[in-house]
């Protein structure tokens, strides 16, 4: 492989007059894990959403696969490859089970890779097989996340944006959506760049710690760099 | 003369005289003021225009109190009514049966007129206070609904109940003539010209008073936002049955002063059609701002004129003017308003301040 | 009892109309969190079309495909040029809007065809048909309903199960999500006005004939039970349409043929005041959670 899948260079946005990325500068190359981490109100969720394309930069360029993704209607990123869970992860509570996935692979033309992608989805996580039929609204947190990333997975993405993906679930619900992604980048070759408050979580899985701070990146490096290099740990993230 | 008194009590005078106009005057004061100098307006204007001029001018005032009524409840409220040309109806028939049963009893005194205005005021309220007492439980398109139904069902009441209201007939409003005392040749429009500024001046310092103060602030804190509203202590449901009545109040005087203005009411002239037509002038004249309730009120009767003159410089067939007289004001006054939604939520008042905003922020910069 | 039997069957074959219109509704409202107060006069615009190419062509069917389509391309118009300039932000300007489109429409149709009310066709006789020695129902009657029955079974099929009504509710649900989903939420909501609107112009073809007859302001009291019977059942729920349509026809069928037509605003009027004060959120209304 080799290559960074996603670059974005002297990136900036904000809401209306206010500025909220400055001179964001990340790479992330193909196969990896990104975490994007850092206290709140740090610009990370803008970020992610300024990436793909729902806050529209006022500034920069983001290279995906070697192609400017500027400009691209957030309608058509899934055709391109990117898939974005949004915060809140964004399962449609009055849709099923069965209609939330099955709404990840609409917009595909092959029906039969749509079918398997979709079974496997299944597969994957046992529990939505279960409650297919159950609203999106009466699951549980854990299986919500289940829900959302499958419905990402459905559309067969090579670059996965997750934002927040451990909010508000259980230690262990966490540890296991973590090794879910490491798996599949290991074993598919899928790019990930998530988004987390949970930072010690985050870093056990993931290849590069991207740290922000008041809208811009004050650090990247390699995530086993920032786990085990205390002093490193203490001077931006405080623990 | 008795017509100036009725226009600017010496009370209002009095506060002008004593006083010149400034920041720090009590708001009571500088709104009577202002009406004293408008009222002073209107009556010199009364006598350089024509009686069809004043005619007009005089249904711009009885415009006037529905629209600002309207704009209190829509702007400052943000309460939705498409029922204030029934309400006007209700003030309307009100009068006229006030004035007939006084007419039947042989009582013509011109001072009846007022206690008539006051009844069919009364009468609006109560009825706007059912409707509102309802509309407090609803939000946006409930309410638009239940009062886009009283607009609908009110005028066909007076078909229901003919016996009483007389059907599409309607019924004739008995006006006392100009008092003696101004002399036998004086014109019937002046005089209904003074009539419908003076009470129409009354309502509009009362209004404006009432924006300024307590209620008005609680009017816009329920308008921007309930729950919070709600929070900080602010009854909601009842500001806005008030907000509701006092609104219902100042369209039922608008209706009587149309019905004394036309000396007499039929269903016609309160349909749907009316209530569409003063929700438009206030969103066109800027909703929010009583200022803009009255450029809405001369957009009412301007823009009938206007189309009226428009389709006489063509020559058309008989059928076909009459089809464009009827219908091109409606066709004008709804693209109108679909295009100023659209392009400029504020209105024609927003429009000024904006204006004027802009040039006194240049004007500075351009002399250093 | 003949009677009661009688205008049992004419108070349900208008509520059919009502519930489509309110159907009609029922699909904007969730489509876009608005009521389209412009829908009366839309569907009577509609129905004009029908008119003059019945005029034309001398064929009744031909004007009723012509309604139709009038109607799904105005709603696809409507939300395209009008609905989607306006700032949604405030929910009293998409109102407003309407309002302005109501008067548009209404004086345009003015202009074009008078103020005069004209005659509507009926495809089949309007006489009740006897069953054992009691007039029931109309041939009419019965196309009102199979025509009403086979739009109500078509909305239910696409919206769920095919992929477009899925994209169509994913759409209104999480406008947000489904573009990052892939989903053309604006074309959708666009999708939604057209849909909305033809069943619109059908009501109209099938409710005009059976009143006064053709005239700008023709559905300007349809719109208001039609209305009251979305609200009934709760602007949420097209099911509850259909109930709320059928009540509110029946009950308007009792009051005029009990106590007399001209009563019919005055209880139109009343029920929606009821409804309003007694169940805001209508019969079918799901548990809302506080706003706050």
């Amino acid at each position: 492989m080799g290559g960074d899948l996603l670059t974005a260079e002297a990136l900036a946005a904000g809401y209306g007059p206010v500025p909220v990325l400055h001179n964001v500068d990340l790479r992330v190359p193909t196969g990896t894990i990104a975490a994007v981490i850092g206290a709140n109100g740090a610009g990370k969720t803008t970020l992610l959403r300024a990436l793909s394309g729902m806050l529209r930069p006022t500034a920069g360029r983001i290279v995906f696969d070697g192609r400017d993704l500027r400009g691209t209607p957030v309608e058509q990123l899934v055709r391109r490859g990117v898939a974005h869970v949004p915060e809140g992860r964004g399962v449609i509570g009055e849709l099923t089970v069965a209609e939330n996935l099955r709404l990840g692979a609409l917009w595909r033309r092959d029906r039969a890779a749509a079918a398997s992608a979709l079974d496997e989805v299944y597969q994957l996580f046992e529990p939505l097989a279960r409650r297919r039929r159950h609203l999106g609204h009466q699951l549980s947190g854990g299986e919500r996340q289940m829900l959302a990333l499958g419905r990402a997975l459905v559309g067969r993405p090579r670059l996965l944006l997750l934002d927040e993906p451990s909010l508000g679930l259980a230690p262990r619900v966490v540890a296991q959506t973590m090794a879910l992604l490491r798996q599949l980048c290991d074993d598919t070759g899928l790019t990930v760049l998530l988004v987390e408050q949970n930072v010690r979580s985050a870093l056990a899985v993931a290849d590069q710690g991207i740290v922000m701070s008041l809208g811009r990146v004050v650090l990247a490096a390699p995530a086993a760099r920032l786990r085990d290099d205390a002093e490193l740990r203490h001077a931006y993230l405080g623990f | 003369m008795s017509a100036t008194r009725a226009s600017a009590p010496p009370t209002r005078r009095a506060a002008v005289d004593s006083t010149g106009p400034g920041r720090s005057l009590p708001t009571l004061v500088r709104h009577l003021a202002v009406a004293a100098g408008v009222a002073l307006l209107v009556l010199m204007a009364s006598y350089q225009l024509d009686s069809f001029r004043n005619f007009q001018l005089a249904t711009v005032a009885a415009y006037l109190c529905a629209t600002a009524g309207l704009t209190v409840l829509t702007g400052l409220c943000g309460q939705l009514s498409l029922g204030h040309g029934a309400l006007m109806a209700t003030g309307a028939y009100t009068l006229a049966l006030v004035q007939n049963a006084f007419a039947e009893r042989g009582l013509t005194a011109g001072g009846l007129l007022v206690v008539s205005l006051v009844v069919a005021v009364l009468a609006t309220v109560v009825v706007g206070a059912v409707v509102g007492v309802a509309a407090a439980r609803l939000r946006g398109p409930y309410l638009a609904g239940l009062t886009l139904a009283v607009a609908v069902v009110v005028p066909a009441l007076t078909v229901t109940f003919d016996g009483v209201f007389n059907g599409e007939q309607g019924l004739a409003v008995p006006v006392a003539p100009a008092p003696a005392g101004l002399g036998s040749y004086f014109p019937h429009e002046r005089w209904q010209l003074w009539v419908a500024t003076a009470a129409t001046l009354l309502c509009l310092v009362l209004l404006a008073n009432l924006v300024r103060s307590r209620y008005g602030r609680c009017f816009r804190a329920v308008r921007d936002d309930e729950v919070a509203a709600g929070l900080a202590g602010i009854h909601v449901a009842r500001t806005q049955v008030i907000a509701f009545v006092i609104s219902a109040g100042s369209a039922g005087l608008g209706g009587a002063l149309l019905a004394v203005l036309a000396q007499s009411v039929s269903p016609g002239a309160f349909g749907l059609t009316l209530s569409l037509f003063l929700l438009m002038a206030v969103v066109i004249g800027g909703l929010g701002r009583l200022a803009g309730a009255v450029w809405g009120a001369f957009l009412l009767v301007a823009l009938p004129d206007l189309t009226h003159s428009l389709t006489n410089l063509f020559t058309l067939s008989p059928a076909t003017a009459q089809r464009l007289e009827g219908n091109l004001p409606l066709a004008i006054f709804g693209s109108t308003l679909i295009a100023v939604m659209i392009v400029a939520p504020g209105g024609v008042q927003g429009l000024l301040s904006r204006l004027t905003r802009a040039l006194r922020a240049r004007w500075p910069a351009g002399r250093s | 009892m003949d009677r009661f039997l009688f205008l049992t069957f004419d108070g349900l074959s208008r509520g059919a109309v009502y519930a489509a219109f309110a159907l009609a509704l029922v699909l904007i409202w969730r489509a876009g969190r608005i009521v389209n107060f412009a829908q009366g006069a839309m569907a009577v615009a509609a129905a004009y079309v029908a008119y003059s190419v019945t005029a034309v062509t001398g064929s009744y069917w031909l004007g009723f495909g012509a309604a139709l389509l009038a109607g799904l391309l105005l709603g696809a118009i409507v939300d395209v040029a009008v609905m989607r300039l306006v700032d949604h932000r405030s929910p009293l300007n998409p109102v407003i809007v309407a309002l302005g489109l109501v008067l548009l429409i209404q004086a345009v149709l003015g202009m074009v065809y008078g103020n005069e009310y004209l005659p509507a066709r009926t495809p089949f006789s309007r006489s009740a048909l006897a069953v054992g020695g009691t007039p029931v129902l109309s041939p009419y009657d019965l196309f009102v309903f199979a025509t009403v029955g086979v739009v109500g079974a078509a909305l239910v099929w696409i919206f769920t199960r095919t992929a477009i009504g899925l994209r169509m509710r994913a759409a209104a649900f999480a406008p947000e999500v489904s573009r990052l989903l892939g989903v053309n939420v604006g074309g959708m909501l666009t999708l939604g006005w057209a849909l909305a609107s033809g069943v619109g112009a059908l009501a109209a073809m099938l409710i005009i004939p059976t009143e006064l007859g053709l005239h700008p302001h023709a559905m300007d009291l349809v719109f208001v039970s039609a209305f009251t019977a979305a609200v009934l059942g709760g602007l949420d729920s097209p099911p509850g349409a259909v109930v709320g349509g059928l009540g509110v026809g029946l009950l308007l069928s009792y009051v005029s043929g009990y106590a007399g037509g001209d009563l019919i605003p005055l209880a139109v009027l009343a029920l929606l005041l009821t409804v309003l004060l007694l169940r805001p959120g209508g019969l079918f209304a799901p548990v809302t959670a506080r706003r706050v």
